[in-house]
């Protein structure tokens, strides 16, 4: 058969004109269509732009200002209230707690109450007076290098100016008291300090959530729910089941980040490694009961990773892992207080470069439990016995 | 309404009234039967008939808009939990995990019923539905026929006292379909009651007793018999030369509701016997024809029913 009749035989319906633009015009109106139709998807399109311009624009803030300090004064004279009013005058320091003993003081900045704490010696007014320059402390917990790094560097010069209004003791430009600060936990404010224990929440934030988030909708797609719903199994059996191999999952990976941690970046472990130990597996159980919840509220796995993003976006930028939580406005950091993250990035820090003990990570620990305690409960009476 | 006692030994399945909706559309319609122990129940209509959803009503897997009744002695809307120990569901679409394998889907289920050796209990379902030497196949990469045998190892493994099965033999081979329906049998013949929708006609010949749904609502139960019987349907049966022109002709004619080719004849058939005889009259003395008074078949009844019940609910 020759070339010509192969063509003349293969002559059927022609090439419409504009064929590619036609097709991909069909391509595109039926996309349009199953958009349309998908509600969750399309109100994340919306959501999730607005909340990370909303959440960048008003909450995050790198130069916090009014951060809870702890004060312990051990001496009550005009002079202390004058340097805490002028340190108060400063912005960047709000007394949030009054302490009275040292042990009270440390124990606030190890569990990360406060980020700051001043300590008035006793006899600082009359030392004053007698010109021998005491010293006063002003502790930061430099875990946070942002946070902290400000308000220290404000420390020195804004002291000075503020004090020669209140001041009337000898000639103002000499110094007549010095200010120690004391940049605790992480001295030479190195941020890997800092951001490697809040990286080992943030990974499994991301993977634990993700985990479970598709674990019911994959058996709804997949047709195979009909099949367990038929069978004896109660909704808290069906929750555990999937959950707890992935606690074991990111256990392994918990580990393996610590470990790259401790072993490449030179991450010290201050506290007990068992106590991390436990409270990790704490906040994996947490995420898998709140990714387990979005698997029984979404309806297909699209939306389930849209809904992860959901609250993973706020994790990051709410929790004090990227942005110091103190320098957020109240509701920001009410909004924090809702999300695990905020709550273990505290724990790890405080352990590993605190050295914090059990009876510091008390809140903390009790908010990791309530989350998972809510997650759970929604979870449960969100799954649906029937299939109406 | 004679209701049957709940407690009646007799009796697998007993519903009144069941009607369910769906975004304002009514599946199921008022619809009340009784299945015997023991027995196999066909469960027949055309596709959307709402044979799905019922099963679905039976085993707890919807709860009814209305309606009452109880299955295996429980009440289908408080006791689902105790249904579902005791009743093994084949769903329509193949609903085991596609990447486990034929051994771990099957010790899947025996663990989930609790049963003792889950192990055994899966190799001994493994022999019965001779699916040895498949046991490590992903149960996705089966054929048809096989993974609707392994779905009914799977319900049937434990123990259940009633089987529902939705459209097991859709898409499998005569072979296939044949061998399954005589497990079906062997089955019953152990005491398990089975309720198994299809629209094979073939099937329906196969049941103890059939039902026949269409639009949600239940139009004919009984042996395939009495159904036959009860449709007062009249079929002459023609062959010859020309049927196309002659269904042509006599389609729409007084007393003829339905006319239907079946390979080298046709089926006439109306309900009105003697409008219909007066109509084919003036036919049967022509030549080239060969007319013989015939019973309907299922089929035809059953075609018959779904016209008259489109008239009414559609």
């Amino acid at each position: 058969m020759s070339a010509t009749d192969a063509a003349s035989q293969n002559r059927d319906v022609p090439e419409p004109a504009f064929g590619f633009w036609r097709r991909s015009f069909a391509m595109l109106v039926k996309e349009f269509i199953q958009l349309r139709r998908d509600r969750v998807s399309f109100a994340m399109i919306v959501m999730i732009p607005v909340m990370q311009l909303l959440l960048f624009g008003y909450a995050i803030n790198t130069t916090p200002r009014r951060l809870p300090t702890a004060v312990l004064i051990q001496e009550d004279s005009d002079l202390a209230r004058s340097v805490l009013k002028a340190l108060e005058n400063t912005s960047y320091f709000r007394f949030t707690r009054e302490v009275h003993s040292v042990a009270e003081f440390d124990d606030l900045l190890q569990s990360g109450k406060v980020l700051f704490g001043v300590e008035i010696p006793r006899g600082f007014e009359r030392a004053v007076r007698r010109g021998d320059r005491p010293a006063l402390l002003v502790a930061a917990d430099a875990t946070d290098p942002v946070a902290a790094g400000s308000a220290l560097g404000a420390l020195g010069m804004v002291m000075q100016t503020a004090l020669a209004h209140d001041l009337h003791i000898g000639d103002p430009p000499a110094m007549p008291f010095e200010i120690r600060a004391h940049a605790r936990y992480n001295p030479a404010a190195e941020s890997r300090l800092n951001i490697v224990p809040g990286l080992v929440g943030t990974i499994l934030t991301m993977t634990m959530l993700i985990f479970t988030a598709l674990s019911v909708t994959r058996e709804i797609e997949r047709g195979t729910m009909e099949s367990l719903l038929s069978m004896p199994i109660k909704p808290v059996e069906v929750m555990f089941g999937k959950i707890i191999p992935y606690v074991i999952v990111g256990f392994v990976q918990a580990l393996l980040i610590v470990s790259i941690g401790v072993l490449l970046f030179g991450v010290p472990i201050l506290g007990s490694v068992v106590l991390l130990a436990l409270l990790t597996t704490l906040f994996i159980t947490t995420n898998l009961s709140i990714g387990y919840t979005f698997s029984t509220i979404v309806q297909n796995q699209l939306q389930a990773m849209q809904m992860s993003m959901m609250f993973f976006l706020p994790s990051i930028l709410l929790s004090g892992f990227m942005f110091p939580f103190a320098g957020m406005p109240v509701w920001a950091q009410y909004l924090g207080e809702g999300l695990p993250l905020t709550h273990y990035i505290r724990i790890v820090r405080a352990i590993m470069l605190k050295g914090a003990a059990p009876s510091n990570l008390q809140y903390d620990t009790i908010a990791l439990i309530a989350l998972m305690l809510i997650a759970m409960t929604i979870a449960v009476t969100r799954f649906r016995r029937t299939l109406d | 309404m004679n209701t049957v006692p709940a407690s009646s030994p007799d009796i697998a399945i007993n519903v009144e009234g069941l009607s369910k909706s769906f975004g304002g559309r009514e599946v199921v319609h008022d619809l009340s039967m009784q299945v015997k122990r023991g027995s196999i129940y066909g469960f027949l209509g055309p596709n959307g008939s709402g044979k799905t959803t019922t099963i679905r009503m039976l085993c707890g897997l919807l709860t009814p808009d209305a309606g009452e009744g109880t299955c295996l002695g429980y009440d289908i809307r408080r006791d689902a939990d105790k249904i579902k120990r005791q009743v093994g569901y084949m769903t329509q679409r193949f609903s085991l995990y596609q990447d486990l394998s034929v051994r771990e889907n099957l010790e899947f289920v025996a663990r989930l019923y609790g049963l003792r050796d889950a192990r055994g209990a899966a190799a001994d379902m493994i022999q019965r539905i001779g699916l040895n030497g498949r046991e490590e196949q992903l149960a996705g990469e089966l054929s048809g026929g096989w993974k609707q045998r392994l779905a009914l190892g799977a319900c049937t493994l434990p123990n259940p006292r009633l089987l529902l099965l939705d459209e097991p033999t859709a898409g499998v081979d005569p072979k296939a379909r044949r061998d399954f329906w005589n497990e079906i049998h062997a089955l019953a013949a152990e005491g398990l009651t089975v309720l198994v929708s299809t629209h094979y006609m073939d099937e329906a010949e196969r049941c103890h007793e059939i039902a026949y749904i269409a639009y949600g609502h239940l139009l004919a139960h009984g042996t395939v018999d009495e159904v036959i019987a009860k449709s007062a349907l009249s079929t002459w049966t023609v062959s010859g030369d020309d049927l196309n022109g002659l269904a042509a002709e006599l389609a729409g004619k007084p007393g003829v509701d339905m006319v239907a080719p079946f390979g080298t004849s046709l089926h006439v058939s109306g309900r009105d016997k003697s409008a219909l005889e007066a109509t084919i009259a003036p036919y049967r003395d022509k030549s080239g024809w060969r007319w013989e008074d015939s019973e309907p078949s299922l089929e035809d009844v059953f075609i018959d029913l779904m016209n008259r019940s489109k008239d009414n609910f559609q």
